[in-house]
């Protein structure tokens, strides 16, 4: 079936039938796709597609490589990316936190890489804790490694029962969700980089890979510089999951870290724009835990800030999320809201105490900015319009 | 509490817990509220762990999932500050998880009944769907002026006990069970509403103030806040 369906979903150029119907053909098409490859799975809140491609980079050191670049992180997508590359020996895929237990059974994988958990999309998603249930079952039948965040404790929970684990310390993690033990519901107590639950055996544990500013400290103790091109720390962190994730499956760690410090833009994120005398900076922020961390990478300097938010249904339609994001970091600076539901954002800003003007549509609002650089910070359907017409 | 000259103490119950839908927004609202208009106001939070403190002016607690709520109950059970405050007269403003863990007893999913604090006269009980999406409503008794709005995302459903009143009638979306919405007795406040509920409801926030405060305030004109609520009227088809 498997080679049936690579040979229908080869017809001629421009032929090839969507995953989606690949699926309604055949349901067991991700399974007989992935068979007889090596599979890495990457989940978690944030970083996925980033972590994703620095992942496909390194490995693709060991042969052709099939990934879905660019946030197709469904089984369709899967199937789409899998059957473009049906003599990939290895398969790099992205997978939205829902989907991992489906996609988890049907591929086997090697390698199962959980990079952190935090609120996100509560009503279409669902509540973190939910998820981190379902995520520490599909995780107990992972074939191979799984690979997960020790800074994180639904992470560490999640992935605790899993038959072999490699434990990174990334220095990030959001723990706003996780002040009760998911296992016992006892509070946690933090000391310094430690953590430990006050009820049960539920503790930090001892990391083998440890991310420091701009390096990694291998297993074996070797120190590696990583001079990325991304910023952030929690770049720094996506690249340690990822190359203990290369390291899993065979590449030599010099090889994978050469590789995926050569990614300078993920699916249009980090990319700069030049555009009527400014240089705007698109960047990419899907929920709180993530607007913080870019909110510490636009504060390396104080230019002006588009603001750029959405509430579709991939966006998540309730935008209370808004007030746990700390814009309070903004005081003082230049800032415009932007997107449809620029009115809630400025509802968030005067309560914050940031001044701000409201421009709806983001590429103007880049317009009335004082020439020179601009930050520009946009949620999931706002970004992706924001780049297709960028390109324009 | 007629204390205008000291500060007003919010007290934002177990964020850690009860924080999932950013309600920690309602306790931001209302100190700046406050302080905009000259009106000293402080924010105090209490997490997970620690003692509650039975002598702040108003109490909020927020929304959470299954598993923090049964912890919260438990946590306001064995220090129960809000409850000794509430029944001095302070005021209390209950959101979603609030509302369900307020009352008398709560019905999960897999049929357990919990005891709730017994501060509002109410059952709550696991709903054959989970309601989410934005809400309308008319607020009962002139509480005050113009509508109630809001974006709901819950399971429960709730009935109120005659010693209850309704927050408001449901014009577009669930609420307590598809008609009102909320709860009202004495100085506790009770609303399924996140958005925050305070931010797209300032006659609201105002409202716990001048409970709070026992003073008449000042209108205070915010025009993003005048916008958002036209603009989720309209979204909501009102």
């Amino acid at each position: 079936m498997s080679s049936k369906l690579s040979q229908k979903m080869g017809l001629g150029a421009g032929g090839m039938i969507g995953g989606r119907v690949a699926l309604r053909l055949d349901p067991q098409a991700l399974a007989h796709l992935t068979s007889g490859r090596s599979v890495a799975l990457v989940t978690g809140t944030n970083g996925k597609t980033t972590s994703t491609m620095m992942l496909s980079r390194a490995v693709s050191h060991l042969g052709p490589v099939a990934t879905n670049h660019g946030g197709a992180n469904m089984p369709d997508g899967h199937v789409t990316a899998l059957s473009k590359q049906p003599d990939a020996p290895y398969a790099v895929l992205e997978v939205d936190e829902g989907y991992f237990p489906e996609v988890c059974r049907a591929s086997a994988p090697a390698v199962a890489v959980l990079l952190n958990l935090s609120r996100d999309q509560l009503d279409r998603v669902g509540e973190v804790r939910t998820i981190e249930k379902s995520l520490r079952t599909a995780l107990a039948g992972v074939p191979g490694v799984v690979v997960a965040n020790c800074d994180d404790i639904m992470v560490t929970s999640a992935a605790r029962d899993a038959r072999r684990v490699v434990w990174v310390a990334t220095g990030t993690g959001w723990h706003n969700d996780a002040a009760s033990c998911p296992r016992c519901g006892d509070p946690i107590r933090w000391q310094g980089e430690h953590w430990q639950c006050t009820g049960c055996d539920l503790a930090r544990p001892r990391p083998d890979w440890v991310t420091g500013d701009g390096f990694l400290i291998t297993p074996r103790g070797e120190k590696v510089g990583l001079a990325l091109r991304l910023p952030g720390k929690f770049n720094q962190a996506n690249a340690v999951m990822a190359v203990a994730a290369a390291d899993a499956l065979g590449v030599p760690v010099p090889e994978a870290v050469e590789r995926l410090r050569a990614v300078s833009n993920v699916a249009g994120r980090y990319r700069t724009i030049q555009r009527s005398g400014h240089r705007a900076r698109l960047l990419l922020s899907k929920n709180p835990a993530g607007w913080s961390e870019t909110l510490t990478v636009v504060r390396e300097a104080d230019h002006p800030a588009v603001l750029v938010i959405n509430a579709h249904e991939a966006d998540g339609r309730d935008l209370s999320w808004l007030w746990d994001v700390p814009f309070e970091r903004l005081r003082g600076r230049q800032v415009i809201a932007s997107g449809e539901r620029a009115t809630d954002l400025a509802v968030r800003l005067t309560y914050a105490e940031v001044e701000h003007t409201i421009v709806p549509d983001p590429l103007q609002a880049i317009d009335a900015m004082p020439p020179g650089a601009v930050e520009v910070i946009a949620n999931y359907t706002a970004f992706r319009d924001l780049n297709a017409r960028a390109a324009q | 509490m007629n204390r205008p000259q000291s500060r007003v103490s919010i007290a934002l119950v177990l964020p850690d817990l009860l924080g999932t839908y950013g309600d920690f927004g309602n306790a931001v609202v209302l100190e700046k509220r406050m302080t905009w208009r000259g009106i000293p106001a402080e924010i105090v939070s209490v997490n997970f762990g620690e003692p509650v403190p039975d002598s702040c002016d108003i109490y909020v607690v927020g929304g959470g999932e299954d598993t923090a709520q049964t912890l919260a109950v438990r946590h306001l059970r064995e220090h129960p500050g809000m409850q000794r405050a509430a029944a001095r007269g302070a005021v209390v403003l209950g959101v979603c998880a609030g509302i369900q863990i307020f009352g008398e007893s709560f019905t999960r999913a897999d049929q357990v009944t919990h005891a709730g604090l017994g501060l509002i006269d109410s059952t709550s009980h696991a709903g054959g769907t989970r309601a989410i999406g934005e809400v309308v409503a008319t607020p009962a008794d002139g509480l005050f002026e113009g509508l109630l709005t809001g974006f709901e995302n819950h399971q429960g459903r709730t009935v109120l006990g005659p010693s209850a009143r309704p927050l408001a009638h449901v014009k577009v979306g669930t609420g307590n069970d598809g008609s009102v919405e909320g709860a009202v007795q004495g100085r506790i406040l009770c609303t399924y509403l996140h958005g925050p509920v305070l931010p797209r409801n300032p006659q609201l926030a105002d409202l716990l103030i001048e409970w709070a405060t026992g003073t008449r305030l000042a209108p205070l004109d915010l025009p993003a806040v005048t916008a958002l609520r036209a603009e989720r009227a309209k979204a909501a088809g009102v």
